[in-house]
This record gives structure tokens, sequence and C-alpha cells, in this order.
């Protein structure tokens, strides 16, 4: 088992010392690369994909901090100016900027940063891609005191990963949307195992924050808000909802240029959220 | 002209401001201090300063009076009766602010005020205190008018302290600037977060680590619970006392007649220590036993402040100048570990030197002079407060930044502290503000400080201004609070409006 943990990698994207807006209190996050689904609001569009080692980044990079190494692209950090001309010449919505690391790895890091922080949150792309790496991250983390969320899609089946649960203190679960069509359309994931992950969820007491992305013309808050009501039950009063403006920083393609919802709008949706009686309501 | 008909006639100084500035002009037509050669080769140089505290001084720098003494007893010579209730207290502790001196001739001291008010508040509604502690903090912003004049609360949770929270982020003032003691085997979350919700709407309070502080200075006879006050720009004082002076040794000139790092170490650094050390001696002898202050202040006479609790405060500043100067622009100190390990060599040499002179009227002070991480005024260059890391050259990683500050903070008894600017959202989330002071509490640093990126109140050494008066000055207009004079050209001066700005 050992030599299967230590050979456990995951492509870290990046590792922030310190958030604000990944969970409560002081936490440090950590980003993988590669997600299973392409929502179209997707921020940060760079972390969807694995590299495909086409190389059409190696030959733009003006640090001279990229190479090719057989099928892989070999990105020297010391070299690197995080000038992103690599991510914005890169026609796969990935980025060579990625470290493979192991657990012990990026523990090591994080641990690094006690006493400063209370735990880890590991986003991504969709880090439930690397159930079995993240359990293992999370079981040092804990020895050592740290917290232990996962901010995820919902679009891997949880109900395979139970035992990553029981290390994990909970979910940020993203609800993009509640109709299966407008989930596909929005998303191109499927919402029944998301559904299925909330109610499961809900059941173990892991959620930590639910969220929804409001965005005019691509979602149905209303009816994810009257969704997740029925689903929770009477836990709505102890959970947390997020209501999202849609922001189109760092948005591509078709949403590129979209209007944020309206304040009026928001403080609307706010107002349904309460009468649906979640416990807390923030607007972002 | 001459100096004084400059300041009769100035056109950006308020008649009060005229007044404080005529008296110092006075003053310096004195010279009753004797200097040694020495003194007088670094003085010249500007390697060693005075802070400009005067040539005659006639009271002592900081005064910190026992205030809760104070609220019990009322004041003889103010023929000021025992106070009855909250608002007998309110106007007595105003007449007596009228009555402490400084070396900016007001007080730099209005009391732990949480442990002042909470006994006065039994059968009052918050809806009846409140408005009454806006007009108090009001009052001592108008009339006191300085920024280095300081309030302290905690570490306990009290009504009072909740309130007067409540009361600063509603009046939005510079003055008084607040510390709030910290210790989370002491300070409910609960409490810690009010503040450092109140931090992000008002820059205030600043954040001192109780457990480090708590045993620098014996207590008072029958005094406070603690032996310790923080007033001005974080200086550490004994309660009950206050400070002779603040006299400080510029690294960075120092380092400008080095030759070798050698030559700094082994000769310059001794050699100014020595001369400030010889200094603070003569200037403290003059106040105890010529200016006849502790002889004849109703301070003395009332039991407010005691001479033995009284200390030097021996200053450095600059040291982030110096290590640039002695190992060259290629060590970044702050994130370079020969140039910290250097920094640590000096602060190590220079404690030392302190530390072995037996100092004239320190008792609280154990014989010995304090030392103090000095932060500047006006719109000196060349010279980062302290040990602080310069802006622009802070670690990426606000942790380290914090580490490098707890590692340089071991040195100073008589005050140290950081200040950080953060990010809007923080309010947010406050609870990670929380774990950030924690944080840095557990690694040993001793004071912290932030204020929101966008606010109008920032700060500058530690004392707080508002941006917009600032602005005022600039264009000539007179202000009320002097300590935007200082404000403006320091912020200017050393870039302080592109400090790193953390939590983002």
């Amino acid at each position: 088992m050992m030599a299967l943990a230590d050979s456990l990698t995951a492509p870290v994207n990046k590792v922030i010392p310190f958030s604000l807006v990944d969970g409560p209190g002081s936490r440090c996050s950590i980003f993988l690369q590669g997600c299973n689904i392409a929502c179209k609001y997707c921020h940060n569009p760079e972390t969807q994909n694995l590299c495909v080692a086409c190389g059409l980044c190696v030959e733009q990079c003006p640090a001279g901090a990229l190479h090719k190494q057989g099928k892989q692209v070999m990105w020297n950090k010391d070299a690197c100016v995080q000038c992103d001309t690599c991510i914005h010449v890169c026609p796969h919505k990935a980025s060579p900027k990625i470290e493979r690391l192991t657990p012990s790895e990026v523990f090591e890091v994080v641990h690094s940063y006690q006493p400063f922080i209370r735990g880890i949150t590991v986003s991504g792309g969709e880090c439930m891609l690397h159930p079995d790496w993240m359990r293992e991250l999370f079981s040092l983390c804990r020895g050592a005191g740290l917290g232990t969320l996962i901010d995820s899609n919902g679009c891997v089946p949880f109900w395979e990963h139970e035992d990553l649960l029981e290390v994990a203190d909970g979910v940020m679960l993203d609800i993009k949307a509640w109709d299966t069509d407008v989930f596909k359309r929005l998303t191109n994931g499927d919402a029944s195992v998301v559904k299925r992950n909330l109610a499961l969820l809900a059941e173990h007491d892991k959620i930590e924050e639910l969220r929804i992305v409001v965005v005019p013309g691509w979602n149905d808050p209303e009816e994810t808000i009257a969704g997740i009501a029925s689903t929770l039950g009477s836990k709505i009063a102890s959970t947390k909802l997020k209501l999202i403006r849609f922001r189109r920083f760092g948005v591509v393609g078709e949403l590129a240029d979209a209007e944020s919802p309206t304040d009026e709008r928001m403080v609307e949706l706010e107002a349904l959220a309460c009468k649906a009686g979640f416990g807390t309501v923030e607007l972002r | 002209m001459s100096e004084f008909m400059d300041i009769i006639t100035a056109g950006n100084l308020t008649y009060g401001q005229k007044l404080i500035h005529l008296a110092q002009a006075a003053e310096n037509c004195e010279h009753p201090i004797p200097t040694t050669p020495e003194f007088d080769w670094f003085f010249e140089r500007d390697a060693i300063c005075d802070m400009h505290e005067g040539n005659a001084p006639y009271r002592p720098r900081y005064i910190c009076c026992d205030m809760e003494r104070f609220a019990r007893q009322g004041s003889d010579f103010l023929r000021l009766d025992a106070p009855d209730n909250l608002d007998d207290l309110l106007m007595n502790l105003q007449i007596l602010y009228q009555n402490v001196p400084s070396v900016t001739g007001r007080p730099v001291y209005v009391g732990q005020l949480d442990r002042v008010f909470d006994p006065f508040l039994d059968g009052l509604s918050d809806e009846e205190i409140l408005p009454r502690f806006k007009r108090f903090l009001n009052y001592i912003d108008r009339t006191v008018a300085s920024g280095y004049c300081h309030a302290n609360l905690g570490p306990e949770d009290t009504r009072a302290g909740r309130l007067l929270l409540k009361a600063d982020a509603e009046v939005q003032n510079a003055v008084p600037n607040f510390t709030l003691k910290y210790d989370p085997e002491v300070t409910p979350d609960d409490f810690a977060r009010l503040a450092l919700q109140t931090s992000m709407a008002c820059a205030n309070p600043a954040y001192a680590n109780d457990r480090m502080l708590r045993d620098i200075y014996p207590l008072a006879q029958d005094g406070p619970k603690d032996a310790y006050t923080v007033v001005s720009c974080y200086n550490v004082l004994p309660v009950r006392g206050g400070a002779y002076c603040l006299d400080r040794v510029k690294l960075s000139q120092l380092a400008d007649l080095a030759t070798s790092v050698d030559h700094f170490m082994n000769e310059l650094l001794p050699n100014a220590t020595g001369a400030l050390l010889e200094y603070m001696d003569a200037r403290i002898k003059f106040l105890v036993e010529d200016s006849n202050f502790f002889q004849t202040s109703f301070l003395v006479k009332e039991g407010l402040i005691e001479r033995e609790r009284f200390v030097g405060m021996f200053g450095m500043i600059g040291m982030h100048e110096c290590i640039e100067k002695l190992l060259g622009p290629d060590h970044v100190y702050g994130s370079d570990p020969e140039a910290n390990d250097l920094a640590d060599e000096i602060m190590t040499k220079m404690t030392a030197q302190v530390q072995a002179w037996d100092a004239p009227y320190s008792e609280a002070g154990g014989g010995k002079y304090m030392m103090h991480a000095q932060a500047g005024f006006g719109d000196q260059t060349s010279s980062t407060p302290g040990v602080r890391i310069r802006v622009g050259s802070e670690p990426e990683v606000f942790f380290d930044h914090i580490r490098h500050c707890a590692r340089m903070h071991r040195f100073f008894t008589a005050g140290v502290s950081d200040i950080f600017p953060v990010e809007p959202t923080a309010a947010q989330n406050v609870d990670a503000l929380l774990d950030v002071v924690k944080g840095a509490f557990a690694v040993d640093d001793k004071y912290l400080s932030f204020y929101p990126s966008d606010s109008d109140l920032v700060r500058i050494t530690g004392f707080l201004v508002k941006r917009s008066e600032m602005e005022k000055f600039a264009r000539g207009e007179a202000v009320l609070a002097d300590t935007s004079h200082d404000g403006e050209g320091n912020w200017r001066a050393n870039d302080l409006a592109d400090r790193k700005v953390r939590l983002g």
C-alpha cells in the first residue's frame, strides 16, 4: 500500500498559500489540472484539460522555460516569468505549467504554512478525478491538525469514494443547474450524478456549502433552489448557500461577452433562498 | 525671516500648531544637556538622532497615567470628585487629558478604556452608552488631534470593549489609535472577530501579543491588572509611568560611514551605541534632577504616575537600507538568508551592549534601557522603519513575511510592529484574519496591524491619518491633526501606497 501511495501523483496547477474564499478561515488552496465537464462560464478554462504535448507553447515561450521531452512538455518553474503566453496560445484549454506531485510532496508545502492556516481546500479542474490521491493527502493533513475540504462540481460519484469522505471535513458543491437539459447545455455533464451526490452528502452531513452561479439565460436558479430544498428536507436549515453572480472575467467562448445578472435579480434570488429555508445565504 | 517669524506667519498651521512649534523653537534656544565629541560626530552625520524631542526636556516623552486609579479617586488638583456615574467619569477624563503633557504637548495615552469604563455601565442600556462613547471619541479626536494618541483594550471580552469597538467603527476617526491586547487563551474568538471586523471598517484596533508583553515590566503596586500599555507608534511602556525619552541609531546613515562589514560591526556600531547611551543618561538626568517635572506634577502627587515607572527607550531605524549598503543590492533584507543573518547579528550585538549598560532612574526597566524599533516620522527617506522590510521588497508569501517579523521582534521590549494593508474582501472572512493573528502570535510575533487597502484611514509609521486630510495639507491648507503633516510627507517619501496588499 505504501509503495502505491508514494507513486501516486496528481497534476497540480497551483498551490495558493492563503485563500479567503475557499472555505472557512485561512486556508491553503490546491488546484488540480483537468476537468470532467466544460462549463460555458469557466473562469479558468486553461485548467480543463491535460496537456497533449503538441508543443505549440514551447516555441512561443519568451523565457525559454518550456521544452519537449519525449511525449511531454516540461516546465522549468525557475525560468518561468509567469507571462501566461503558453496558456494564451494553447488550443486545448490546458497548461504546461503543472507539476505532478505526490500527496507527501503537497503535504510538505501546506505543512510549512502552519500555524497560519486552519486547513486546506482541494479544487480544480475537478479534484474528484483524483480521489485516492486526495484521501492520502487528507490523511496526512488530519494527522497534522489541518482541516480538509473538497471543492467539486459533483459530477464524479461520491458514493464510490466513501473512504475519502471519512477523511474530508466536507464538500463545497456546485449545483450548476437543476434541469437535465439545461445542465447538459451549460456544462456538457450529467445532472443526475450531481443530484445523487447532493442527497448522499446531505445524509453524511458533509455539505460545507452549496453554490449556484447565476448566468442569465443559461441556467435555472429558481428550479435549482427548489430542487435542493426538496432534496435536503430539514437539513436545509443547517446548509449554507452561496449565490454567485456570473462575471465574464477569464471566460472564453459563447459567454465571453455575456452580461452579469442585475443586483435586483440577485436580491430576488436571495429572498427566494431564504424563504426556502437555507440556514445561511450569501451573495457574491 | 527668523525661525520664529516663519512659524508666526505660516499659512498652513492652525493657531494651536503654531503655539506648539513656537514653544519648541524657544526650548531649542537653550542647550543644557552636555554632549560628548563622539556623540557630536555621529549626530552631525545623522547616524544618531534625538528625535527632535527638544534641547531642554521639561516633561517626559510619553506619559501613561493610571486611568483606572483616576477613575476611582478623581483629582484634588483638578478639584474633581470621584465619579458617581459614566457622565461624571467621561467629563473627568476629558479634563484630565487637557493636563497630561508629552513630547507632542498632548496626551499620547488616554487609558485602557474598557477597564476604565466597565465598572460604570451598570444600569445603562447600550443605546444610552453608545452615543456617549461616540461623543467622547470625537472629543479626543478633535481636541488631542494627534495620531500618536492611543487607547488600549483587552485581552478580556468586556461590554465596554464591545461598545467602544462599535462606537469607533461608527465615528471613523484617526484619533485615538487603539490596541487590542490579544491572547487566544483569554480573548474569546467572538470578541476577536468583532475587533477584526472593526479593523476592516476603520483600521482600528491593532493587535498586541499579550502573552509576549505582559511580563516585560513589574506590576504597579495596587495598580492595574497589566503592567504595560501600548502608546503612540506602538511603544510598550509601564502603565502608571511611561518613557523619559526616545533616541535612536540610524543604521542606514551609520552604514554610509562604513568601509567594510567588519568596520561597521566592530567600530561604528559599538561606538554609536555607546555615544547614544551616554547621551540618554544626560538627557534623563536633566529631566529628573533639573527640570522639576517629577517634583511638581500633580500626576505624581496623586499617584497617577510614579517616577520609578519611567524608562528610556533606545531606538533603532533603517535596518533594511543598512543591510543593502553593507552587503550590496543582491542581498535583499527579508528574503536573503545572508542579509537576514547579518541583521540578526547587528541586533544581537546592539541589544547586548544596551543591556550591559546601567541606565539611571530605570527601576521599571530593571536598571536598563528598553529596545524600541523606531518607525520614523515626517518625510524622512532612506530609512525603513525599525526592522521592517522596505515597501516593494516584501516576501511573496505573507507567512514568510510574518516569520521574518517574528524573528526580528525578539530583540525588542519597548515596541516593534508591522503594518499590513489587506484585501477589502477580508471583511467577509474575518476568521481568516483571526487565523493569521493566531498564527503570527504563536510564532512569537509581538505586534501587527491591518487596514483595508481601500480605506480612507491609513497607517503611516503606526499612527493613523485620513488620506483625505493629507491631500488637503498637501494642497497648502491647514488641517486639525498635525500628524497629517508627518503622514503626508512620509506617505509620499516611503511609497506607502505601494505596500504589498496581503490576503489577496
